[in-house]
């Protein structure tokens, strides 16, 4: 799916064009999936380590940290921060490639 | 861009620059604890001010939403500190410290909000591009109830908080500044006043970056101090593993039950999560959080002010527990065991203020861990003396806190103002109000909530922590599912929407009373997780209901697509509205 051309607006009507439904739909798909996926890792760092919390406190990390109190109090933290960036990272590539970045 | 990083680095620079004025100060006897906390005080009020002067305008664009000229990375700055209260300051460290694993639930659920803010509804948020969430309400479901509707949760879930926060500022200023108590809201009333009323939310958003950058100073200090003090490396974040587990030894070898890491020894696993995901939900449902995404240049900014929000907040939330296990390492290894008479000098001393009490319940004359009581506040407000630094520190703590507090009651005064000026007067009630009368409104209301906090501060309710939790049950259970309906489902009706709302509102506000009222919980969820029911009736009630109406007229539908392309695909319909 190439760049397609340039949106003009078409005096008051504000339909988009032949070639916009195809690359809209394209654009809410892939916008979807990455969301999607970005949420299943969202949800195992958080609700995923809290619900193995006892068996996780078995392994020790770095200076001694419980891995399961660990993952709650920073690990999931920082993969939280990743995930934004990541998101508006790969979100501006997805706009580029439909052409719909500002 | 350049010349902000310049100037916010002097500013930061000045602010060292200060502090090392008084320790110098301090350490030649010129100055008291006294002297330096009102310095303190006075001197970053006195900043506040200025800030709010330089960014006075008269024009609506700039009084709303900051003439959407906010750079993201600064825009990130201010999220933060509207997000960070005094709660989270001062507060969220003594919650770990009572509650061990299960503090995790606030540091999970006031952090991972931030990804469902980012993925669901600021870049759209952006994209709509008005000034307020009730604007957004009524221009996807409709005008009339829908307005109303967000307006009155929106005024209830911020008001709440905003008096909150007036409390805490109130207690701030009376335990360092010995003032009473009802002499320090008002005080506060108008460090507050100062950074908004001039220049609305530009004034806000500047002050706020100010309020960030003495906030996450003052909190790093005295716990970097304490690491080095007791392990060597000054960076607490990492070596608290270490303390932990000195924890988990001392515990055993005193045969304390309740273990800090052990999970669910004072709540229920169902409680945990209902909490944090009520947490979670409310946070991308909070208004005043939301309109921060108006006051950025461009959708793509506003993605990114999400990640560099979370990230400074990630600054301050991942030191929270760092202050939380050496505090408790402190008591368990030199304070427990330890004759009761002969306690170190910090104790004594915080026995003194009422934050920290010892009662030989076995009256053998040797302190028990159950013997020591020790208020949340404490664990923060401590440390500085635990840690063996200056008084100068201990006034610099005063500092963050005042600056945690005032930057979040200043992010929500102008939500509540906006709604009743913008929403509830120009939308509703006079359309044909000039650019000049709305100004005036805004400016007349910002004053006049302002007061109507200080005055519902008074009483100084017992339970404001909770009040604080209920608002974001309120906010899951209320604007969260309607938003993201709303962006995502183009088939998301008015009468839908407004029936979610209220349904959710009503359920959340019956769970709080019941629980409250008769102590029973219903799977171990407390009050302060009450939207776990209210949130998924709201979305099923939302759902269900759209299917039984007719479906959004297509503008509105083609309106809803159009929010998911940064790009300006439609001509914008004439400015009907005179908003831009």
């Amino acid at each position: 799916m190439g760049l397609a051309p340039t949106m003009t607006p078409k005096g008051r009507d504000c339909r988009l064009d032949s070639n916009e439904p195809e690359r809209a739909k394209g654009h809410f798909r892939e916008n979807g999936r990455l969301v999607f996926w970005l949420l299943v890792v969202w949800f195992l760092v958080s609700y995923g380590a809290a619900m193995f919390v006892a068996p996780l406190n078995q392994v020790t990390f770095l200076t001694g940290f419980p891995l399961g109190f660990y993952m709650g109090s920073q690990g999931s933290l920082i993969v939280f921060v990743a995930l934004i960036f990541v998101y508006a990272w790969m979100m501006d590539k997805i706009d580029r490639k439909y052409g719909v970045e500002e | 861009m350049r010349s902000l990083a310049r100037i916010w680095t002097l500013y930061l620079g000045g602010f060292v620059g200060v502090i090392a004025l008084l320790w110098a100060l301090e350490k030649n006897g010129l100055v008291n604890q006294d002297g330096i906390n009102y310095s303190f005080m006075f001197l970053t009020i006195g900043v506040y001010a200025v800030i709010g002067i330089l960014s006075r305008t008269n024009k609506l664009d700039e009084y709303y939403v900051a003439g959407r000229s906010i750079p993201g990375i600064f825009n990130g700055m201010a999220t933060g500190s509207d997000w960070m209260s005094a709660a989270s300051f001062i507060g969220m460290a003594g919650l770990i410290y009572a509650l061990g694993y299960e503090g995790m639930a606030y540091i999970m659920g006031w952090t991972g909000g931030y990804v469902l803010l980012a993925v669901f509804l600021a870049p759209y948020i952006r994209k709509f591009g008005q000034y307020t969430i009730p604007d957004f309400v009524a221009s996807r479901y409709g005008e009339g109830f829908p307005r109303v509707a967000a307006v009155l949760a929106a005024i209830l879930v911020s008001l709440t908080y905003l008096t909150a926060q007036v409390t805490g500022v109130g207690v701030i200023m009376s335990r360092f500044l010995h003032i009473d108590y009802k002499v320090g809201v008002f005080v506060g009333l108008l460090g507050i006043l100062v950074c908004s009323f001039l220049g609305g939310m530009r004034a806000v958003t500047w002050t706020q970056v100010a309020q960030y950058i003495i906030l996450i100073i003052a909190y790093m200090v005295p716990v970097v101090a304490l690491s080095y003090r007791f392990t060597g490396v000054p960076v607490p974040q990492v070596m608290y593993g270490e303390a932990l587990q000195n924890i988990n030894t001392l515990e055993a070898a005193q045969g304390i039950e309740k273990a800090f890491i052990a999970p669910f020894n004072d709540w229920s696993p169902v409680m945990f999560i209902a909490l944090t995901i009520c947490l979670m939900a409310g946070t991308a449902g909070l208004p005043h959080i939301l309109v921060r995404f108006y006051t950025v240049p461009s959708v793509r900014e506003s993605r990114y002010s999400v990640g560099w929000a979370l990230l400074f907040i990630f600054l301050l939330y991942f030191t929270a527990p760092a202050y939380a296990t050496f505090t408790r390492w402190e008591i368990l290894a030199n304070t427990v065991g330890q004759a009761i008479d002969s306690l170190p000098a910090w104790v004594q001393n915080w026995q003194a203020t009422g934050l920290l009490s010892i009662t030989d319940a076995n009256a053998d004359g040797i302190l028990q861990f159950a013997e020591l009581q020790l208020h949340n506040d404490a664990v923060v407000l401590s440390m500085p003396e635990i840690a063996g630094l200056p008084a100068v520190v201990a006034g610099l703590i005063a500092a963050g806190g005042l600056a945690a507090a005032l930057s979040t009651a200043d992010g929500l005064l102008m939500v509540v103002a906006t709604a009743i000026s913008h929403d509830l007067y120009f939308k509703l009630i006079n359309p044909k109000a000039s650019d000049q009368v709305r100004l005036w409104i805004s400016k007349i209301l910002l004053i006049v909530v302002a007061l109507v906090a200080a005055v519902l501060a008074q009483f100084q309710f017992q339970f404001i922590a909770n009040i604080v939790a209920w608002a974001f049950s309120l906010a899951a259970a209320s604007f969260f599912p309607v938003l993201v309906l709303g962006i995502w489902w183009k088939r998301a009706t008015k009468t839908a929407a407004v029936s979610g709302m209220l349904t959710g509102l009503a359920v959340t506000f019956a769970y709080i009373i019941y629980s409250r009222s008769t102590g029973h919980f219903l799977f171990g969820i407390r009050d302060t997780a009450a939207g776990i029911f209210g949130m998924p009736l709201n979305f099923l009630i939302t759902w269900l209901v759209s299917y039984y109406t007719p479906a959004p007229a297509q503008e509105v539908q083609d309106a809803v697509e159009d929010l998911r392309y940064p790009k300006r695909l439609r001509q914008e319909p004439a400015a009907a509205t005179g908003d831009d």
